[in-house]
């Protein structure tokens, strides 16, 4: 269906990531957000809060992120498109109910603008390094799906995207932006709401005598009914059959969070997004994702000037993670190349799926801004040094 | 590739990143270039010094922040003395002339002076300061042009002040012009 035109601001901006954001999740028809206001995330709710009455919707202050990441849980059962909006310490405290998100099914889009870590870090300055966390912070097994932006145009775009997501797979959807990302203001393009398409809530079409909550349909995922209208709900974080009552056996443990996964793994190829340039005959591909792919162009640029065959791979989506994809690509490449605001953490997933066809370079950095570009061309030369590929030098060059 | 840099610095509350945030909306959405601005975020944002550090390009922006300053505009001694270092060695400087100063020989080559804050009072308010500006910085670069500069003005002000923020624009750009020899 489309976006309802009420509260899609149709034009051409100059505005912010976190901006840019918050209008995405309107626009996907996003009606409650709870959170607890953080830097660098503070815009995408301050704006949201303004923005919402208007549209009729609601958003609440609350008292901390924990309260935060279960109010639009239930708001969630209530009918709503929810979301939550946050920053690396609020992420660690919304732990516990993003396993709840995964275990009841739950449709929310969970906002990261990551920033420096651990702990309070650096509040005003950028990383990539909870990408780890969204995919492994709740404890027991699950999958979830994450976003990447790299501009204000994109945290439009994939937040819509995200929205789509949620509802379609029923599971927790990660916008991982960063502050470079969430403050920078670039132009931002929003469509006129018939040129959006967005997904609707998998109401259930059954009756209440008919309706169990969980049981799954041919995609592997349950259709859902709002509480309050005749049908019988239980929702629980224990392990449940498909009615929804708690059965704490192996079989029920089995059926569950296996069908939990593979709701997402098998259908990964209708979610992940690598958005691939120049990769057909390069010799050494980069791989990279959110603010770092943009620098990345810069390096991969500098790099073909030199005489060198390089690709740029940028994975949109991370998890769940491209890994048909990468290891294609390793199977073509010589080097794969990985930069990210981190000291090596998705760089573990592509080397996995890699499996030794490709030698797999990080080039890590801390924290607290964005790589220089010739940090990522240095890597990419020793990449090609080590597999005897000859280059130009900078001299030669000019 | 065409990368042009600019930074912006002054006080907190002369509206350094609106400053900033117009020239880069003129270059994005009426000169139809990319550009992106990055404004300086943290506790030297309130009160002191602040910057907003703005890319324009034929292309895609890549790397984000500012590496090779083209252009500094400067509204405070602070700043300009903070960012000075940066410019590129024939960069071009844009100062608040009665609010900077330069130790004996240390001017810029290509350093170009307006008494903006005095042009600003002249028009009735003070606080236009960082539209007389934008006017300089269109009228001496020309790295945006004067419509687009313009039309950035009119809806990135409070509805009700265009007239007289035009009025500044005007008044910094036509300065500006003559001050480069060309025709305003």
């Amino acid at each position: 269906m489309k976006a309802s035109p009420e509260g899609v601001l149709t034009g051409v901006h100059f505005m912010d990531g976190d901006h840019a954001a918050c209008e995405g999740a309107i626009a996907a028809g996003c009606r409650f957000v709870a959170g607890y206001p953080i830097t660098p995330s503070t815009e995408v709710v301050e704006r949201f809060s303004v923005r919402i009455p208007t549209v009729g919707g609601m958003f609440i202050q609350m008292e901390d992120e924990i309260a935060s990441s279960i109010a639009i849980q239930g708001a969630a059962w209530g009918g709503a498109k929810v979301m939550t909006v946050t920053s690396g310490p609020g992420l660690s405290l919304m732990m516990e109910h993003i396993g709840l998100a995964v275990m009841a099914e739950v449709p929310c889009v969970i906002v990261d603008v990551q920033r420096g870590g651990p702990s309070t870090g650096l509040p005003t300055l950028p990383a990539q390094a909870d990408m780890m966390q969204v995919k492994w912070g709740s404890h027991g097994d699950y999958q979830i799906i994450a976003l990447s932006p790299n501009s204000p145009q994109e945290c439009f775009d994939l937040m819509i995207r995200a929205f789509n997501l949620s509802e379609t797979w029923r599971c927790p959807v990660f916008m991982m932006m960063d502050e470079v990302v969430g403050h920078m203001v670039e132009r931002v393009e929003i469509p006129p709401a018939d040129q959006i398409e967005i997904v609707p809530r998998r109401w259930t079409t059954k009756k209440p005598s008919e309706y169990r909550a969980f049981e799954p349909g041919p995609d592997m995922v349950p259709d859902m009914a709002k509480a309050g209208d005749g049908y019988k709900l239980h929702i629980t974080g224990l392990t449940h059959d498909e009615r929804g009552y708690p059965a704490m056996n192996v079989p029920a443990q089995n059926r569950l969070v296996r069908r939990l996964s593979d709701k997402i793994l098998k259908n990964r190829d209708k979610i992940v997004d690598v958005r691939e340039d120049g990769c057909e005959d390069a010799d050494i591909i980069v791989v990279s994702y959110g603010i770092t792919s943009r620098v990345a162009g810069a390096a991969v640029e500098m790099a073909r000037g030199l005489g060198l065959k390089v690709g740029s791979a940028r994975m949109v989506v991370c998890w769940p993670f491209p890994d048909v994809e990468i290891a294609r690509l390793s199977r073509k490449a010589k080097a794969i190349v990985v930069p990210e605001l981190n000291l090596g953490q998705m760089v573990g997933e592509v080397e996995r799926a890699a499996c030794g066809d490709a030698r797999v370079y990080l080039v890590d950095h801390a924290g607290g801004s964005v790589h220089e570009p010739e940090r990522i061309l240095e890597t990419i030369l020793q990449a090609a040094r080590d597999a005897g590929l000859g280059f130009k030098t900078e001299a030669e060059r000019s | 590739m065409s990368r042009s840099e600019i930074r912006v610095g002054g006080l907190g509350g002369q509206g350094v990143i609106l400053c900033g945030t117009i020239i880069g909306k003129a270059a994005s959405i009426y000169d139809h270039k990319h550009s992106g601005m990055i404004q300086s975020f943290g506790p030297e944002a309130r009160g002191s010094s602040c910057s907003a550090q703005v890319i324009l390009s034929d292309e895609v922006i890549g790397y984000p922040y500012v590496r090779n300053l083209d252009v500094l505009v400067a509204m405070s001694n602070d700043a300009c003395h903070k960012f000075l270092p940066e410019l590129k060695k024939d960069g071009v400087l844009l100062y608040e002339e009665e609010l900077v100063s330069f130790p004996e020989g240390t001017r810029p080559a290509k350093a170009w002076g307006i008494p903006a804050t005095r042009f600003a009072e002249e028009l009735g308010r003070k606080l236009v300061l960082n539209i007389v500006m934008v006017g300089f910085f269109a009228g001496v670069t020309g790295l945006v042009s004067r419509q687009a500069a313009e039309a950035a003005v009119r809806d990135s002000v409070p509805a009700g002040t265009e007239g007289l923020n035009l009025k500044a624009f005007a008044r910094g750009y036509e300065y500006g012009r003559e001050l480069v020899g060309g025709a305003a």
